[in-house]
């Protein structure tokens, strides 16, 4: 369901100045959405009005076409999820009962809440057992999936979410993310996720809006565009120092060319002169050694060879090597672990190429260029969350030669 | 830390074992001591088993009476100053029941008296009640006031009506508050209910005062000790219920 903020406005009475001003935005349907700024910047309060928590004080709100605003604000409510951080479980009630809440409140029947609630705890990966426990006995990761499956129990389209991992420790954190986007991925939800992390901001949006002081939208665009380029000063600041670290987080090595003629390979069985002859063919001094199942497992330099009598002992092992899966700052890594050159494996473990400095930098230039004018359209733009093409074929940035770089 | 709690709630188990075995020790030693004692006729008219009896209910009956009158009121008027359109009127409240707590039991029994003329249950229950509403009253303002306001936005936030937030959050929260207070209001009550004799009450202030004009000291001792062992055993009533009516998850 989209959702639709037309120039909304919420003042408090007796403040000077408007704590929400003016905001206008379109959240896609199925998709999430991050409201991401500093502390006080109104950005929950923006969310808040989705569901009524708080009444703007004028514009427009509408869920999926139908304006909140002449709605039941409970009914409203009980169609959309709430999370919030530290969770929110009521402390008397039992993991179940705090799942079944909405459910109940909607009226549906012992047995079907039951069926919904054990379903929930799967969904969330929690186990059967923990139904019957009371919040005070989960720890805070547990507790903020409780309150996940508490917001999706009534399987509601719309999903708000208020800094709900705030509060549990980095691990945990990540662990949580990484379960949300596999969650949405099945679900399709309406996501708005308030948060002040940018780096959560890119990892969990589809889109972010970063939002200013009085919650006026700086930027409204996919973390891509942002990190490649922000839309003012403000903006740059508050992504911080490293946006080009953080966009090697959402490229991966399947979207770049991989070199796979580069270099020279050789099977651990083959002959120790045949090698050398390959190098010097090739004029290069490194090549990678494959086992019998074709996977990398050695590099081996023209030095070493002298004084080898077979490959398998050769050399020194490969340090560090990256799947097509891999995000390009896992990579990056690989590359600086290994001294210039990374291998890149299958799906079954086997070489397809490598990959170096050069093609890292040429990705993160083609990026930047794909995005260099996109600042007029901050609100209704449709840029493709697919990069597949951003390795432009006529790369000028300096590409590291294979000969000589590697260990 | 879990060491010095797990002796605290030892300590408290052992009260909760022991409170009501001292007081029948306490009490069957004096009722022992009284009725194997020479005894003249205006004592034995009082201490026998009849008149003790019908003065030990009368005291109870006063008791309870006071109790559901301060339940009736004390519960409703403090969460009802707990909701945002009569907020302001905590303090009036808060005030007016402190008044009457600070207010000697003795004069608002007489003041009250003095103005309606009543005589009888009624008469001592009224404002014994007002005397002993205030623990109850604040407390349940407090735990109410108490209740984590993101659990309560929680609630609203997930569809929740004001009433179902009230009902299933905020009051199960405050429980054990409440119940705390209403402990203090019993025993206040349970003390103050010897005032009931002055307004033609009944109850265990009869022996007392009795005991005391009629300068018959074993009166007034039976009297005096069976109020004290109504009291501790309607402590030990009020402890075993926040035991046991308290909300499971905060335990």
């Amino acid at each position: 369901m989209e959702i639709t903020l037309d120039h909304v406005t919420k003042h408090y009475p007796g403040q000077r100045e408007a704590a929400v001003e003016d905001v206008s935005i379109v959240l896609p349907a199925g998709r999430i959405t991050v409201f991401v700024g500093p502390s006080g910047c109104g950005k929950t309060t923006t969310m808040k009005m989705i569901n009524r928590l708080i009444e703007p004080t004028s514009g427009t709100i509408t869920v999926g076409g139908a304006d909140v605003l002449s709605m039941d604000p409970d009914r409203l409510r009980r169609g959309i999820g709430y999370a919030i951080q530290q969770a929110g479980l009521f402390p008397h009630l039992t993991v179940a009962q705090n799942i079944g809440m909405v459910p109940g409140l909607l009226g549906w029947d012992r047995a079907r809440t039951a069926d919904r609630t054990a379903e929930m705890l799967d969904l969330v990966g929690l186990d059967a057992e923990f139904a019957d426990r009371f919040p005070r006995q989960l720890s805070g990761g547990q507790q903020q999936r409780v309150g996940v499956a508490r917001a999706l129990a009534a399987d509601p389209p719309v999903l708000l979410m208020d800094e709900p991992f705030g509060a549990v420790d980095p691990i945990t954190r990540g662990n949580l993310q990484d379960e949300l986007l596999n969650l949405q991925s099945e679900l399709g939800k309406t996501i708005v996720f308030v948060t002040h992390d940018f780096d959560e901001a890119v990892k969990l949006g589809d889109r972010i809006a970063v939002l200013g002081p009085r919650s006026k939208v700086l930027q409204f665009d996919t973390p891509e565009a942002i990190l490649a380029n922000p839309a003012d000063d403000t903006v740059a600041g508050f992504v911080g120092a490293g946006a080009s670290l953080k966009q090697l987080t959402l490229l991966r090595v399947r979207d770049v060319e991989i070199d796979r003629t580069g270099v020279v390979t050789a099977g651990v069985d083959d002959p120790v002169p045949e090698l050398r002859g390959k190098l010097a063919e090739s004029r290069t001094k490194f090549a990678l050694v494959l086992d019998r199942r074709n996977r990398p497992v050695r590099w081996v330099h023209v030095r070493d060879l002298n004084a080898a009598t077979s490959l398998a002992g050769a050399g020194k092992p490969v340090g560090d090597s990256v799947s097509v899966q891999s995000t390009l700052q896992d990579a990056l890594e690989a590359i600086l672990t290994e001294g210039g050159n990374a291998a890149v494996t299958g799906p079954r473990g086997e070489y397809l190429g490598t990959i170096g400095l050069g093609t890292v930098t040429d990705a993160i230039a083609a990026l930047r260029e794909e995005h260099s004018d996109d600042h007029s359209d901050n609100h209704a733009d449709n840029h493709s969350d697919n990069h597949s093409d951003n390795h432009a074929d006529d790369r000028t940035g300096p590409r590291a030669d294979s000969e000589g770089v590697t260990p | 830390m879990t060491a010095l709690e797990a002796r605290a709630r030892r300590a408290d188990r052992m009260r909760l074992l022991g409170q009501p075995v001292a007081v029948v020790l306490l009490v069957g030693g004096v009722l022992a001591w009284a009725f194997t004692r020479d005894l003249d006729s205006i004592e034995r008219a009082n201490i026998n088993a009849a008149k003790l009896l019908r003065d030990t209910w009368d005291h109870l009956v006063l008791s309870v009476v006071v109790t559901a009158l301060v339940l009736a009121v004390a519960v409703p008027v403090g969460v009802a100053v707990t909701r945002r359109w009569a907020r302001w009127a905590a303090p009036v409240v808060l005030g007016i029941a402190t008044v009457g707590q600070a207010a000697p039991a003795v004069g608002v029994l007489v003041l009250f008296f003095l103005w309606t003329e009543w005589e009888g249950l009624w008469a001592a229950a009224l404002p014994i009640a007002l005397y002993s509403l205030l623990p109850v009253l604040r407390n349940t303002v407090v735990g109410i006031q108490s209740v984590d306001p993101a659990l309560v936005e929680a609630g609203r936030g997930i569809g929740m009506s004001g009433g179902a937030v009230l009902r299933r959050i905020e009051l199960p929260l405050a429980v054990p508050l409440i119940l705390a207070g209403l402990r203090t209001s019993l025993v206040l009550a349970v003390g103050t209910a010897t005032l009931g004799a002055f307004v033609n009450g009944g109850g265990l202030g009869l022996l007392i005062d009795t005991g005391y004009k009629l300068n018959r000291p074993t009166v007034l001792v039976t009297g005096a000790v069976l109020a004290v062992g109504l009291a501790l055993l309607v402590d030990w009533l009020g402890a075993v219920a926040e035991r046991g009516l308290g909300p499971k998850g905060l335990r």
